[in-house]
């Protein structure tokens, strides 16, 4: 279904909490996409909201000029969240057929928390979902916890519209500056998500 | 060739390759990754034969607007930077120098903040540049941030007059792929004004720079309806007719392709980055026959006010004021499409699981145990009045800890526990960062000091400045000293380090200081843990 490539246009909402790390994921997107030959759009958050609260990017590709640097309600193709309480605040800004793709773990940092069954369950209620344990994922590709963003990343390829190998592409040249090690260790981390993703597709 | 720019870095680089000699800022969002652009492009080009160019912060945004017109009076272009809550702080400099005029080129750099992600109000700096009686630019998007930078040179060089830039948060903080061009210019070389009497406010001389300046205003005008940068299209049912002006013009454009069913695309587009309006398409735009201009623009009713005197009355003017656009808070491509007409598109509700998470200060952060001690200290008397200010820990007007019981402006924490000291209170008590205490805050506690007034007041000092992501802060190292300097007696004058260990002697100097009827001030020092974590990262 996702594979118009001649005219391709994804609006991504990346969510998290501040310090999550939910930009470096629109890195590596974001650079496939320019090797693509795409053109993109990364409004951001900065400043006091970073703090521990609730942070989101809009991300917007297209082959397409792209003059918006914000997602209208009701459309996103894919909401991509670091916490799943954070993925269902963008709810109104997916389409109808949109995707979520999501990590399973909460992050508690207020006390009125809702019941992380309750999230979940919201989740899975949800025709297009993709509900990924990720730091699980990471430990067992052999990839340090601060992986975890890339397992979740791995888990979206299948919603983005751009190549698989394009995007570990990506991470490959993200990566390089800092070696070998960790270059395969994010690379293994994506590989993880993707499987689990794709697999459930 | 092609980088990927957030609209703040975009206007650095623009300005860079325009050949700025100077670059003058207190950090404030949504305008510091500018500033920090351009430091770190010096640092990349320590050994370039590029020439260098200054960038260190200063105290306050009157300091940078005062320094970076010294270097326009030399022949240098500077750009000053902030956020639009700075443009108050440095106003008086901003206003005098739109009457001296320049020498090198000069932009001030003014970024807005509606819907107030990170700010106190949502002022539009467009106000400004009308009060000021100078040209204003709006770009769009970041392409025309990096390309409007060197017009803006050009334009204060050739007519010898401030330029204020105006940006958003949206655009400041959004990337996108930015050309650039392939040679940055020289940076001037030093000469000083020929006529020295522009920069020399005599009302005798300043008389004759205010009457060039309001017989310029003709010229502004037309240089804004000859501009590129504002153009007008004709649409094929010219009665309807929509103004934008700066990013508003992307919200029509994103609809345009779906707007055929209600024929929003038939409408005259007048696209507005640059100002003073210009009237001549204005005029166009009515003579074609527009019997309703939709005014879509970021920030207060600007321009929706002005051209309801500059069209006849019975044009009909739509936009924030009549509701067809929300009086407040930034646009957005909802509020774009409903007021064009459009068809919502099907969106889901708001889940209702989902709680707010407000932003917190960190686990660890020493303003913390400040606010801990100082809650415990409170407690003890029925009425203390807690005075805060505008940094990470105004946080603790949140739960958990519900400390303070005022915030305005910078450095207001030390003045308002003064004047409310002076109106009885007691205790009055003022908090205030490292940071905010150098930018407005040393001369209200110099006002304390003559007054013998009965505060106290805690400085929390963390060694940067904070809030803004930690960029250096101007009295690290010296504040005993520069509170000695304006007299704070040094028995009322105390260093502590908040952590949970010393709580007891925190509290207690607090007790005594709270006793003690005059000025007092406690310094509660502990470097922040993010830039503590980055220098201990940069260690290793």
């Amino acid at each position: 279904m996702f594979n118009d490539k001649e005219s391709m246009k994804r609006d991504i909402i990346l969510a998290g909490v501040g310090g999550q790390g939910i930009l470096s994921i629109a890195t590596v997107i974001g650079d496939a996409a320019l090797n693509e030959g795409l053109y993109l759009k990364q409004a951001e958050v900065h400043g006091m909201s970073q703090r521990g609260g609730d942070v989101q990017s809009n991300l917007r590709l297209s082959s397409d000029p792209i003059y918006s640097d914000l997602i209208p309600k009701g459309g996103a193709d894919i909401i991509i969240s670091l916490e799943p309480m954070e993925a269902l605040r963008y709810l109104p800004y997916l389409k109808p057929e949109g995707w979520i793709v999501t990590s399973s773990k909460p992050f508690v940092n207020i006390p009125n928390y809702p019941e992380l069954e309750d999230v979940l369950s919201h989740i899975q209620a949800l025709e297009h979902h993709v509900l990924v344990d990720v730091e699980t994922l990471a430990k067992e590709a052999g990839a340090p916890a601060q992986a975890a963003n890339m397992v979740l990343l791995g888990a979206a390829i299948p919603m983005l519209g751009i190549d698989h190998d394009k995007i570990i592409a990506g991470v490959r040249r993200i990566f390089a500056r800092k070696g070998e090690a960790i270059v395969n260790s994010n690379v293994a981390a994506i590989e993880a998500g993707y499987n689990r993703s794709a697999k459930g597709l | 060739m092609k980088k990927l720019l957030l609209g703040d870095e975009a206007i650095a680089q623009g300005a860079i390759d325009a050949g700025l000699s100077g670059v003058y800022a207190y950090p404030g969002t949504p305008s510091t990754e500018i500033t920090e652009y351009i430091q770190h492009s010096q640092l990349s080009t320590l050994n370039s034969q590029l020439s260098p160019i200054f960038c260190q912060w200063a105290t306050n945004e009157k300091t940078a607007m005062e320094a970076a017109l010294g270097m326009s009076y030399m022949g240098k272009r500077a750009l000053v930077c902030m956020k639009h809550v700075g443009m108050n702080v440095c106003a008086d400099a901003f206003m005098n120098a739109a009457i001296t005029g320049v020498n090198g080129g000069l932009v001030v750099l003014a970024a807005d903040d509606p819907s107030m992600h990170s700010s106190q109000n949502e002022q539009d700096s467009r106000f400004y540049a009308k009060f000021a009686m100078i040209p204003c630019l709006e770009p769009s998007n970041q392409q025309e941030a990096y390309d409007m930078m060197h017009y803006a040179f050009d334009l204060s060089e050739a007519l010898k007059t401030p330029i204020l830039m105006r940006v958003t948060t949206r655009m400041a903080h959004s990337r996108a792929v930015v050309e650039l061009i392939d040679t940055p210019r020289e940076q001037n070389t030093a000469s000083a004004p020929e006529n020295v009497q522009h920069f020399i406010l005599l009302p005798a001389f300043a008389r004759k720079n205010y009457a060039e300046l309001v017989e310029a205003q003709a010229d502004f005008v037309q240089t804004s309806e000859e501009s590129l940068y504002n153009t007008y299209t004709k649409g094929t049912n010219p009665k309807k007719a929509i103004l934008t002006t700066g990013i508003a013009y992307n919200y029509l454009m994103e609809l345009k392709d779906e707007s055929q069913q209600l024929k929003v695309d038939e409408a005259s587009v007048l696209k507005v980055t640059q100002y003073p309006l210009p009237k001549a398409l204005i005029d166009q735009m009515v003579a074609d026959g527009a019997e309703e201009i939709l005014v879509m623009e970021e920030g207060q009713p600007v321009v929706e006010e002005l051209i309801r005197g500059m069209v006849p009355s019975s044009v009909a003017v739509k936009g924030r004021l009549t509701g067809d656009l929300p009086r407040m808070g930034e646009l957005s491509p909802d509020c774009v499409r409903e007021a064009l007409g459009l068809d919502k598109l099907p969106t889901r509700e708001p889940d209702e699981l989902v709680a707010p998470r407000p932003p917190a200060l960190c686990q660890g952060c020493g303003h913390r145990d400040m606010y801990t001690a100082l809650n415990e200290v409170a407690a003890e008397h029925a009425d203390a009045r807690i005075f805060g200010d505008i940094g990470c820990y105004t946080l603790g007007a949140l739960a958990p800890f519900n400390a303070i019981h005022a915030c305005v402006e910078m450095g207001a924490s030390i003045t308002m526990a003064k004047g409310a000291a002076d109106a009885g209170q007691h205790p009055a008590i003022a908090v205030i960062g490292d940071s905010t205490f150098t930018h407005s805050g040393m001369t209200g506690l110099l006002d304390c000091v003559n007054c013998k007034s009965n505060v106290v007041v805690l400085i929390s000092d963390n060694l940067t400045t904070g809030m803004t992501g930690g960029q250096d802060s101007a009295g690290t190292g010296r504040l005993e000293a520069i509170c000695e300097g304006l007299g704070v007696e040094p028995e009322h004058l105390h260093v502590v380090i908040p952590l949970p260990k010393h709580m007891e002697e925190i509290k207690q100097i607090l007790r005594e200081e709270i006793a003690y009827n005059g000025t007092s001030v406690i310094i509660a020092r502990r470097e922040c843990i993010q830039t503590l974590k980055r220098h201990l990262k940069a260690k290793k």
